[in-house]
C-alpha cells in the first residue's frame, strides 16, 4: 500500500492530530492541567480551521477512488469547521459547569470523531467510506445528546436519536444492496454513474432511490422523516442542539448532493426529481407551520431547522454547479445565523435557566445587546436583506429557476410563499423581546467572554457575508475548480 | 466608486446610523443633531442633484440615464451594484430627502427608545434612497426589502392602537408582495438575454436586448405587477395600509404613505412596464379594471371613516391608486401626470400625517367626532390642515390640481370605450375627495369646540412649525411651477414609450 495515499487527506489529518492531542492531554493531565483543555482544544482547533481554509486541496482521488479531496469537499470543510468552532466558543462555559466539568474531554473528543466522520461523508466517493463516515458522524453524537446525565430528557432524546440514526442507516443500506445489485456488483460512485446511464430507468432503481433518500433525510430531517428533530433538539444539551442543527446537516446536504448528482445524475428527471420535489414542498411547510405554535425556544429552533433544510436541499433541485454553490453558501450563512440564535438560547439558558417563549418578553430593558444580537439572527434566517440570509435565499432560488421548467418556478413560489410564514414566526421573537409591554421575566447579567466571542463572530458573519460576496465567490470558484470530478452529467 | 453622488445617497443614512449608534439612548441632543445633519446633507445633496441635473440636460446630454455607475458584486450570477438616474428618480429623490428631513423634526420629541426608533428610521430611508439610485433590479429588490422590514418594529414598538396586529399584518403582506416580484424578477433574469447571450439584471440592458418572450411576459408583467401593485395600495391588496397607517408613529405614517408606496408605482413603471412592454399593452387592462376600484373605492371607505388616520389612509388608497391607473394609460400625458401625483401625493400626505401627529398629540384623539373647532384653538395648524385638504381635493395653485388634471388629460387620449368608462369613473372620484375632504375640514376646524379641555391647547412648537412649512412651501412650488417638473421628466418617458410602441407592433 502506498502510504503518500494519507497525505492528501489533510482536513481529516488535521481533525484527527486534534483529537488525539485533545486525547492524550485528557487522559495523563492532572485536575489543573484539565484547566486548560478548554481553551487549548480551541486553540487548537482555530489554528486547524486556518491551515483547512489555506492549505489547497490536492484534487485528486486516493485509495483506488474512493476519497477525494478536492476544492469542493475543502471549501465545505472550511465552512463546518467555522462552524464547529463557534460551538466550542458558545459551549465553553457550559463544559466548565460542575455537572460537565469532569468530563469535558470526552465532549471536545466526541465532536471531533463526529466531526471526522463528516468529513468522510463529504468526500467519500464509494458507499463504503460513506456509510463509515455515516455511521461515525451519527453514534457519537447520541452519547453526546445523553450528555446532561442527570437530566431524563437527555436520555430520551438519546434513545430516540439513536433508535432513529440506527434504523435510517438500515434503510439506507437497504437502498444500497439495491444499488450494489442494480450496478453490478460495485459501490463506487462513479461505476454506479455509468451503469445507470446506460441501463436507464427500472423499478428497482425507483426503490433504491426512495430507500437512499429516506436514510439520507432522516440525517437532514426532511419531512417525513422528521419526527425525531423536535424531541432530540429540546432534550440534548443546548451546545449539542446547535451542534446537530448546522453541522450534521450541512455534511449531509452535501453528501446528498454528491450522491444523488453524481451517482444518480443520469435518472434526476425520471426518478428523483420528483421525488426531492415533494420531500422539499413537504418539509419546507410542514416545518414552517409547525414551528408557529412552538413555545419553547429549542422546539421552535427544530422546527425552524427543519424548514431550513428544505431550502437547503433547494440546491440539490438545481443540480448544478450553481446550485451546489448556492448550497454551501446557504449553509454557511445558515450556520452563522443558526448559531447566533442558539448562542443567545445558551447565554440565557445558563444565566437564567429559561427556555420558553414567553421568557423573552420585554428582554430588551435587561438585556439590549442580546435581543439586538437576537433579530439580528431571526432577521437573517427570515430572508431579511441586509443580511447575509438574505442572499443566500435569493442565490439558491435563481439556481433553481435557472433550468427555466415552469414546475421549478412554482417550487420557488411555494418556498417564496413559505418565507412569509417563516417570517411570522422569526417576527414572533422579535416581538416578544422589543413590544412585548410585559415586564421582563429575566434580569440583566453579564455573560461570558467566550459567548460573546462566538456571538460577536456569529453576527460579523450574518452582517458583513451578505454585502461582501468573499464567501459565494469561495464556494463558487471551489465548486467550479472540482466540477470535472464532481459533475458527470 | 465614491466619486459617484449617487452612492452617498446610501452612504450618508449609513454614516447616520453609525453616527446613532455611538449616541447614548439618554442624550436626546446628540440623537437630534445627528438626524438634523444628515437628513440636512441629504436634503442638500438632493437639490445640487437636481440643479446639476437640469445643467446637464440642458446642455444637451441626452443618455438615458446619468451619473451611472456600475460595480461588481456578485460575479457569478452578474449581479452588479449599478446605479444611474433619470428626471423622474431625481425627483423621487428630491421628495424623499424633503420627507425625512420633515420626518426628522415629526418625531422630534420621540419616546421610548429615541436612539432605536431613529437607527431604524434611517435603515429604512437607505432602502428608499437605495431603491431610486439602483437600475439593477437585483439590488433594487435588495433595497426594496430594506425598507419594508424596520415598518415592523417601528409600527410595532413606537406606534399606537392595535400596534402589534397592524404592524404584523403590514409586514406578511408586503412581503407577500415582495415573494410574488422576486419570482417576477427571477423570469426576468433568465431570460433577459438571448439564447447564450450574457444575462444581466441591468435594466437598461435588459430593456436593450428585449428578449423576454411574449408568453413569458405575460406571467412575468403579472407577478411584477401585483409585487410592486400590492405596496402602490392597489385594490385588493390594499387592506394592510389604513391599519398599517393608523397605527404607525407620525414620521413612519408620513415616510411611508408619502415615499414607501411610490416604491410601488416606481417600480410598476420601471421593471413591470418597462421590461415588459408587449405584456403591458396586452394585459394593462386588467390592472386598470383594479386600480380603477382603488380609486372609487377608496375615496368611498374615507367618507365613511371617522379616524383621521383611516381617513387620510383610504384616501392615499385611492390617490396612490391613480398613480397606478395612470401609468397603465400608457401615454407620455398621463405618465407624466403619474409623476407629480406620485410628487403631489408624496408630500400632502406626509402633510396630512404630520399635522395629525401634531393634532393627536395634544387632544389624545383620533376622532373626528370628539373634536371641533380647533380652528380657533390652533389657527397655526388648522391653516395647515386646510391647505393640505385643498391641495388633496385639487384646488388650482396647488400639487394635487397639476397633478389630477394631467392625469385626466392623459387619460382622456386612450379613445376606447373601455377607458372613457374608467377614466370618467375615476374622475368622480374628485367629488367624493371633496366630500370626505370638507366634511373633516367642517367638523375638525370649524364649528363649536367639542370639548373645553381642548381650550388650553397648544398651537405649534418651532420644530412642527419647520417640519409643516418645509412640506407646504414644495406642494404650492409644484402648484405654481409645475413646467420645472415637466422639464426634469420630459426625457424620461422617450425610452419607455418606445418600447411599448415597439412592442405593439
Amino acid at each position: 500500500m502506498d502510504y503518500s495515499q494519507f497525505g492528501s487527506m489533510i482536513p481529516e489529518l488535521i481533525v484527527l492530530g486534534i483529537f488525539m492531542l485533545v486525547f492524550l492531554f485528557d487522559t495523563f493531565s492532572n485536575e489543573k492541567g484539565k484547566k486548560i483543555l478548554t481553551p487549548l482544544t480551541t486553540i487548537l482547533f482555530a489554528l486547524g480551521t486556518v491551515a483547512i481554509w489555506i492549505v489547497p486541496a490536492s484534487g485528486e482521488m486516493v485509495f483506488g477512488g474512493m476519497y477525494i479531496n478536492d476544492t469542493a469537499t475543502n471549501a465545505l470543510k472550511a465552512i463546518l469547521n467555522v462552524g464547529v468552532f463557534i460551538v466550542f466558543l458558545q459551549s465553553s462555559k457550559w463544559v466548565e459547569s460542575d455537572e460537565v466539568a469532569i468530563r469535558k474531554g470526552e465532549f471536545y473528543e466526541l465532536i471531533l470523531v463526529t466531526l471526522f466522520g463528516m468529513y468522510l461523508m463529504v468526500s467519500a466517493r464509494h458507499f463504503l467510506l460513506f456509510i463509515i463516515g455515516l455511521e461515525s458522524a451519527s453514534l457519537p453524537l447520541a452519547a453526546l445528546v445523553a450528555f446532561n446525565k442527570k437530566h431524563y430528557e437527555s436520555h430520551e432524546a438519546a434513545i430516540k436519536y439513536i433508535m432513529t440514526a440506527v434504523f435510517s442507516s438500515a434503510v439506507l443500506l437497504a437502498g444500497l444492496s439495491f444499488v450494489y445489485a442494480f450496478s453490478g456488483g460495485s459501490l463506487y460512485f462513479d461505476d454506479i454513474a455509468i451503469t445507470i446511464g446506460q441501463g436507464g430507468m427500472s423499478g428497482l432503481l425507483i426503490i433504491a432511490l426512495a430507500f437512499v433518500l429516506a436514510g439520507i433525510g432522516f440525517k437532514l430531517s426532511l419531512v417525513p422523516f422528521h419526527l425525531w428533530t423536535a424531541d432530540v433538539y429540546q432534550g440534548a444539551p443546548t451546545a449539542i442542539t446547535s451542534y446537530l442543527s448546522v453541522i450534521s446537516k450541512g455534511a449531509a446536504a452535501f453528501a446528498f448532493f454528491v450522491i444523488f448528482v453524481q451517482c444518480f445524475g443520469a435518472v434526476y428527471s425520471d426518478a428523483w426529481e420528483w421525488m426531492l420535489y415533494g420531500v422539499i414542498i413537504l418539509t419546507i411547510t410542514v416545518g414552517n407551520l409547525f414551528a408557529v405554535r412552538q413555545k419553547n425556544m429549542k422546539r421552535f429552533m427544530a422546527f425552524s431547522s427543519v424548514s431550513q433544510a428544505g431550502y437547503i436541499m433547494l440546491g440539490a433541485m438545481a443540480a448544478d454547479g450553481l446550485g451546489l454553490a448556492g448550497m454551501m453558501f446557504y449553509i454557511f450563512v445558515y450556520v452563522v445565523s443558526n448559531l447566533g440564535a442558539f448562542a443567545v438560547i445558551s447565554t440565557i439558558e445558563e444565566n437564567t435557566g429559561k427556555l420558553d417563549m414567553d421568557d423573552y418578553n420585554g428582554l430588551h430593558k435587561t438585556n439590549p445587546w442580546l435581543s439586538f444580537a437576537m433579530t439580528l439572527a431571526m432577521f437573517s434566517l427570515a430572508g431579511i436583506p441586509p443580511f447575509a440570509g438574505f442572499f443566500s435565499k435569493i442565490l439558491i432560488f435563481t439556481s433553481v429557476t435557472g433550468s427555466g421548467s415552469w414546475a421549478l418556478y412554482m417550487l420557488v413560489l411555494i418556498a417564496l410563499i413559505n418565507t412569509i410564514i417563516s417570517l411570522y414566526y422569526y417576527l414572533l421573537v422579535v416581538k416578544a423581546m422589543w413590544i412585548s409591554s410585559e415586564e421582563p421575566k429575566i434580569g440583566s447579567f453579564s455573560s461570558a467572554c467566550s459567548n460573546r466571542v462566538a456571538l460577536w463572530l456569529c453576527i460579523a458573519g450574518i452582517v458583513f457575508f451578505g454585502l461582501v460576496p468573499y464567501i459565494y465567490q469561495y464556494c463558487y470558484d471551489a465548486v467550479r475548480d472540482s466540477l470535472a470530478f464532481l459533475l458527470i452529467f | 466608486m465614491f466619486g459617484n453622488i449617487l452612492i452617498w445617497f446610501v452612504v450618508i443614512p449609513v454614516i447616520m446610523m453609525a453616527g446613532l449608534g455611538l449616541c447614548r439612548n439618554s442624550s436626546m441632543n446628540a440623537i437630534r443633531a445627528v438626524m438634523v445633519v444628515c437628513s440636512t446633507v441629504l436634503l442638500g445633496l438632493s437639490i445640487w442633484l437636481c440643479v446639476d441635473f437640469l445643467r446637464l440636460r440642458e446642455m444637451g446630454v441626452s443618455d438615458e440615464m446619468l451619473y451611472t455607475g456600475s460595480w461588481m458584486w456578485y460575479a457569478p450570477l452578474n449581479i452588479h451594484l449599478a446605479v444611474g438616474v433619470d428626471g423622474i428618480s431625481v425627483l423621487m429623490l428630491l421628495l424623499s430627502s424633503v420627507i425625512v428631513f420633515a420626518g426628522t423634526f415629526a418625531s422630534w420629541k420621540i419616546s421610548p427608545l429615541p436612539k432605536n426608533f431613529f437607527l431604524w428610521f434611517a435603515l429604512l430611508s437607505t432602502g428608499v434612497f437605495g431603491f431610486f439610485i439602483s437600475i439593477d433590479i437585483f439590488t433594487m429588490f435588495m433595497f426594496y426589502e430594506v425598507a419594508l422590514i424596520p415598518m415592523y418594529l417601528l409600527i410595532g414598538v413606537w406606534g399606537t392602537g392595535r400596534k402589534e396586529y397592524s404592524a404584523m399584518k403590514l409586514t406578511l403582506m408586503l412581503m407577500g408582495g415582495s415573494a410574488f416580484l422576486m419570482l417576477g424578477l427571477l423570469g426576468i433574469y433568465w431570460h433577459s438575454a438571448p439564447e447564450g447571450g450574457q444575462l444581466t439584471w441591468n435594466i437598461l440592458e435588459i430593456s436593450r436586448n428585449a428578449s423576454i418572450a411574449p408568453e413569458w411576459q405575460n406571467m412575468l408583467f403579472c407577478f411584477t405587477f401585483v409585487g410592486f401593485g400590492v405596496l402602490g395600495a392597489m385594490f385588493p391588496f390594499h387592506t394592510w395600509s389604513p391599519d398599517g397607517h393608523a397605527c404607525a408613529p407620525t414620521a413612519v405614517s408620513m415616510l411611508h404613505a408619502g415615499v414607501l408606496m411610490k416604491l410601488g408605482g416606481y417600480g410598476c413603471f420601471r421593471i413591470a412596464i418597462y421590461l415588459l412592454p408587449q405584456a403591458a399593452n396586452e394585459l394593462a387592462w386588467i390592472f386598470i379594471v383594479l386600480t380603477g376600484v382603488s380609486i372609487v373605492y377608496g375615496a368611498f371607505s374615507a367618507c365613511v371613516q371617522t379616524d383621521l388616520k383611516y381617513i387620510n389612509a383610504y384616501s392615499s388608497v385611492s390617490h396612490c391608486g391613480m398613480v397606478l391607473f395612470a401609468i397603465l394609460m400608457l401615454n407620455t400625458t398621463a405618465m407624466t401626470g403619474a409623476i407629480l401625483q406620485m410628487l403631489s401625493h408624496g408630500l400632502m400626505t406626509a402633510l396630512f400625517f404630520a399635522l395629525i401627529g401634531m393634532i393627536y398629540g395634544r387632544t389624545h384623539t383620533r376622532d373626528i367626532r370628539q373634536m371641533g373647532g380647533l380652528m380657533k384653538i390652533m389657527p397655526y395648524l388648522g391653516v395647515c390642515y386646510m391647505i393640505a385638504g385643498f391641495a388633496s381635493l385639487g384646488l388650482p395653485g396647488l400639487s394635487g390640481f397639476v397633478a389630477e388634471m394631467t392625469i385626466f388629460f392623459g387619460s382622456f387620449q386612450n379613445a376606447d370605450l373601455f377607458h372613457r368608462i374608467f377614466v370618467i369613473a375615476a374622475t368622480c372620484s374628485i367629488v367624493i375627495t371633496a366630500v370626505y375632504i370638507l366634511r373633516v375640514v367642517g367638523k375638525l376646524l370649524l364649528g363649536p369646540v367639542q370639548d373645553e379641555h381642548h381650550l388650553q391647547l397648544t398651537d405649534a412648537t418651532w420644530f412642527e412649525r419647520l417640519s409643516t412649512v418645509t412640506l407646504i412651501l414644495c406642494i404650492a412650488g409644484i402648484g405654481c411651477f409645475p413646467n420645472w417638473i415637466n422639464e426634469t421628466i420630459q426625457h424620461s418617458f422617450a425610452p419607455i414609450m418606445a418600447a411599448i410602441q415597439s412592442a405593439a407592433l
